[in-house]
């Protein structure tokens, strides 16, 4: 199968029925996409298909043919996606770090459409990634800094 | 000490000590309590009293390059604490490193060389500052005599500043680079020799603004977990474990499983009888050439298991159970002192309450993991561990080789909060690589796994009675706590509570009340019980902090002034007195229950959060205190419930009094992350067993507080220390005990009803 992962070609050869999220960990080696539930409960596979943020722990590879994938290691080659990594380090947003690969794509999707998120934008976009070290208040804090770091 | 539950600890701990076993994970949890010593060894304390104690040879710790770079050994867990930071930050600072040219390497589990490495029980910054503080100052001394003697000046000439020594006179300097070959060859000096920095020199510790070593690599996705740890030539493995603990094999059909594509091979592994001890749970291995395929593959198995002896397990009836025995005057009794049951029989009024806190899974993001593969007859494992030590030894015993035959790389943790304090997973890795010929396996516990296989929070009921004089005087107090032990992870039979579970908040009560009578009825384990982050102090503080409110409302007081009241004057009380004997491990003279500090806390909160403040109808404030882990802490929350009963945070207040602040940044994120774990506990999270297995499975059985419904403002408040002389608390744990109780009481007030079970969850639905 051939994919388009961070803007290179790929070529894989699994099931077309298995997750994006293994194809990228296993197969490819691509361990910055985390495993955290298997189940699109937790947020922390997270990557974008075609610009939209997804579940790769659910979403067969076969979905991802003729579409560009993009994971927590390209995402600094987005404008957007570089702010926010720079807001998450200014503000020390991390705990433990393992659900933040998840939240920074998500957090990056959601400005990429929405430049100047209110609070209950942020509740929409990041409630479906859950964060266990409880880091929420300042990943509230960093996306509202890469948001203003968009405007100048 | 006539302690009647001693025996069984005191065969689990004595014996596993002597055997210089991993059994001693539970010692290494808590450290050792006084009672269980024989009469000629002398109780140590703190560092001192823990296995393997401490080190702080700069040569183990430090070394550094011509280049200049100094490289820091870190060789506590890093599972979100900062300690990768933290701890070497003390190093560098100390020496008069430059960060920017500090780098930072993982110890691998290996505590003769390094000192204990047990990251548990908040005391990685306690027990090592000093240490390491030791570690910076005599590598800087070498430096500055490496220097001297390259110069032939007097060593008190030079100074090291900012990774060079310079000779004032002169005006000449060497760069730490430039010195390290000559350092190297120094004497190391004598730890009475040592000459500190003041605190007024320091350029890391302390300060507000340090930047996490590691931030870089986790918002880029670099970083390495025991997920994520790739070999070459590497399989992956899950494991279907038996559903309800002590349930073993009985058969199983692989044919299903071995259509599928990418599954190498299946195989099986022994359960282990209770006590659990950290042994591998066993079950059915499926190998793969990917995590999916053994996944699917697993799926596929057919298994049919011999029912053990925990099938009967029901949370619904076993909490009927815990609840008569918590209400049954009797038990074993823990403290007493006056005539409880007298005062209570004549008092003016009484009050009389009951609380129940259901298990927990710890649920770290990052599912337990780990790679192992034996060459030569070294088994190597990659692992996400809080105690690689016990790692060591466990799979030591279990492979039959020699701890120097096992070797732990530690990575980063993606969360542990004490569930991966227990190194079963390790073992299994192990046996799986020893069963594939050493080949390197990786062993990924799925989300399922983890949280119906997890080491679980033990489940309790508390029971609570006080009596009031005319005036509302608290004249009684009456506590009954019941709760499977941990102990009985470790011993199979041990039913009551172990000192350290009981210091956690239950006897060491700083209350200014004439009679007071402690009691803890048995209570039998049906699963792994372990601990959770702050352990114990969840349910004794949700209990207690609720009571006292419920204390103040009817007595007509507003709760702070009657929390203050009741702890009563300034005083620092010996733990002892209290009938605690383990005080977190630390010296009563060091660490005295100290109330001014704890009605310090209270007051600073209450000023913060402007207590009384007129709320809107629907909102309400709640207040909470505690003292966990060496540490006072007190929370003030406020809450909105909607017409709905939907609960929502708007403010958190915590005021926390830890001493000595070495990386305050640290220890506000921990105190913000401990309210929103606090508030999953609260809010929405359960685990209950239904014929021994566990009912949830995932995040949407088991719910864990996620942004929509996370406070929305956190406000931490660092009570300043004196000096850095000052003895260190606790920082990871103790933000936890408060959270729960202040958000019932804000929900009290707010509403008039009172919480006496955890979850919430829909208990506001009318």
């Amino acid at each position: 199968m051939k994919l388009t992962i961070n803007g290179e070609s790929r070529q894989v050869d699994v099931p077309a029925d298995t997750p994006i999220l293994w194809t990228l960990r296993d197969v490819l080696g691509m361990t910055g996409t985390k495993f955290g539930c298997g189940k699109a409960l937790c947020g922390a596979c997270t990557v974008m298909l075609d610009g939209q943020p997804i579940r790769s722990c659910v979403t067969p590879i076969s979905a991802a043919e003729n579409k560009k994938i993009t994971t927590i290691e390209a995402i600094s080659e987005d404008k957007v996606g570089q702010a926010v990594q720079e807001a998450w380090q200014s503000i020390n947003v991390p705990q433990c770090g393992y659900c933040q690969s998840g939240q920074i794509v998500a957090a990056t999707a959601l400005l990429r459409d929405n430049p100047n998120p209110t609070d209950e934008d942020i509740d929409t976009a990041m409630s479906g990634n859950i964060c266990r070290c409880g880091t929420y208040t300042r990943i509230r804090a960093a996306i509202k800094q890469a948001a203003q770091q968009g405007d100048k | 000490m006539t302690d009647n539950n001693l025996p069984q600890i005191e065969n689990i701990s004595r014996r596993s000590i002597l055997k210089g076993f991993a059994l001693s994970g539970l010692v290494l949890a808590v450290g050792m309590p006084a009672q269980l010593l024989a009469a000629d060894e002398k109780q140590k304390y703190g560092r001192d009293g823990m296995p393997n104690g401490w080190v702080d040879d700069p040569l183990v710790f430090v070394s550094i390059a011509e280049d200049g770079t100094v490289t820091i050994v870190a060789h506590r867990s890093e599972m979100g604490q900062g300690v990768r930071t933290s701890l070497p930050m003390v190093v560098a600072d100390e020496m008069e490193a430059d960060w920017q040219q500090v780098k930072i390497v993982q110890a691998e589990g290996n505590e003769k060389r390094y000192g204990n490495q047990n990251t548990d029980g908040s005391r990685s910054m306690r027990h090592f500052f000093m240490p390491m503080r030791n570690v910076g100052a005599a590598a800087r001394m070498m430096l500055e005599a490496a220097a001297a003697a390259m110069w032939a000046v007097p060593v008190a000439e030079v100074k090291a500043k900012n990774h060079q020594v310079i000779h004032a006179k002169s005006g000449k300097t060497l760069g730490f680079g430039e010195l390290a070959q000559k350092a190297a060859e120094m004497a190391v000096p004598e730890n009475q020799n040592l000459i500190y920095k003041s605190a007024d020199e320091f350029n890391y510790i302390g300060k507000k603004d340090n930047k996490l070593v590691d931030g870089f690599d986790i918002a880029t996705g670099q970083t390495t977990y025991g997920m994520d740890v790739r070999l070459d030539d590497m399989v992956y493995a899950v494991v279907a474990h038996p559903p309800a603990y002590g349930d073993t094999l009985k058969s199983y059909d692989d044919t299903e499983t071995l259509k599928v594509p990418g599954v190498i091979k299946v195989l099986t592994l022994p359960s282990s009888p209770p006590p659990a001890v950290f042994n591998p749970l066993g079950g059915v291995v499926v190998v793969a050439s990917n995590t999916w395929a053994a996944i699917q593959g697993r799926k596929k198995l057919s298994i049919e298991w011999n029912a053990g002896p925990n099938r009967q397990y029901d949370s619904a009836k076993f909490r009927e159970t815990l609840q008569a025995s918590s209400k049954q005057k009797g038990g074993k009794v823990i403290r007493s002192k006056g005539e409880t049951y007298n005062e209570l029989a004549n008092a003016s009024s009484t009050i009389t309450a009951d609380y129940y806190i259901p298990h927990l899974a710890q649920a770290p993001m990052e599912p337990p993991a780990a790679t192992a593969r034996i060459v030569d007859n070294v088994c190597e494992i990659w692992t996400a561990t809080q105690n690689p030590q016990a790692g060591v030894d466990t799979v030591a015993k279990w492979l039959e080789v020699k701890p120097e035959q096992v070797k732990v790389n530690v990575t980063l943790l993606g969360g542990g909060f004490g569930r991966k304090s227990k190194p079963d997973y390790l073992v299994e890795a192990a046996l799986i690589s020893k069963a594939l010929g050493g080949q390197a396996v990786k062993t990924v516990w799925t989300r399922e796994d983890d949280i119906q296989h997890s080491y679980f929070h033990t489940v309790s009921a508390e029971h609570l009675e006080a009596g009031f004089d005319e005036s509302g005087n608290t004249t009684a107090w009456l506590h009954r706590t019941v709760a499977p032990t941990i102990a009985s992870t470790f011993a199979k039979d041990a039913k009551n509570e172990m000192p350290m579970e009981l210091g956690m908040g239950v006897v060491n009560i700083p209350f200014d009340v004439k009679n007071i009578q402690i009691e803890n009825p048995e209570a039998a384990a049906h699963t792994r019980i372990g601990w959770y982050r702050s352990v114990s102090n969840i349910p004794h503080a949700f209990a207690i902090q609720s009571f006292i409110a419920e204390m103040a409302h009817k007595t007509k007081k507003d709760h702070k002034d009657f929390l203050l009241a009741l702890i009563g004057p300034d005083r620092e009380i010996d733990p002892a007195s209290l009938k605690d004997d383990w005080n977190y491990g630390e010296s009563p003279e060091l660490y005295p229950l100290n109330t001014t500090r704890m009605k310090g806390v209270i007051n600073m909160v209450t000023d913060k959060a402007d207590w009384g403040k007129t709320l809107p109808k629907g909102s309400g404030q709640g207040l909470a205190v505690h003292y966990s882990f060496v540490t006072y802490v007190a929370t003030v929350v406020e809450v909105v419930v909607n017409d709905d009963g939907e609960v929502s945070i708007p403010r958190i207040d915590v005021a926390v009094d830890c001493g000595p602040q070495v990386n305050p940044e640290r220890i506000r994120s921990q105190i913000e992350g401990a309210c929103i774990m606090g508030a999953s506990l609260a809010l929405t999270s359960e685990i209950t067993f239904k014929d021994g297995v566990t009912v949830q499975d995932n995040f949407d059985g088991y719910q864990v507080t996620r942004m929509d419904a996370a406070p929305k403002e956190i406000h931490v408040h660092l009570v300043p220390a004196k000096d850095f002389n000052q003895p260190l608390g606790g920082v990871g744990e103790p933000g936890m005990p408060p959270v729960a109780p202040a958000i019932c009481n804000a929900i009290f007030n707010a509403t008039g009803k009172r919480i006496r079970e955890l979850p919430i969850r829909y208990q506001l639905e009318s």
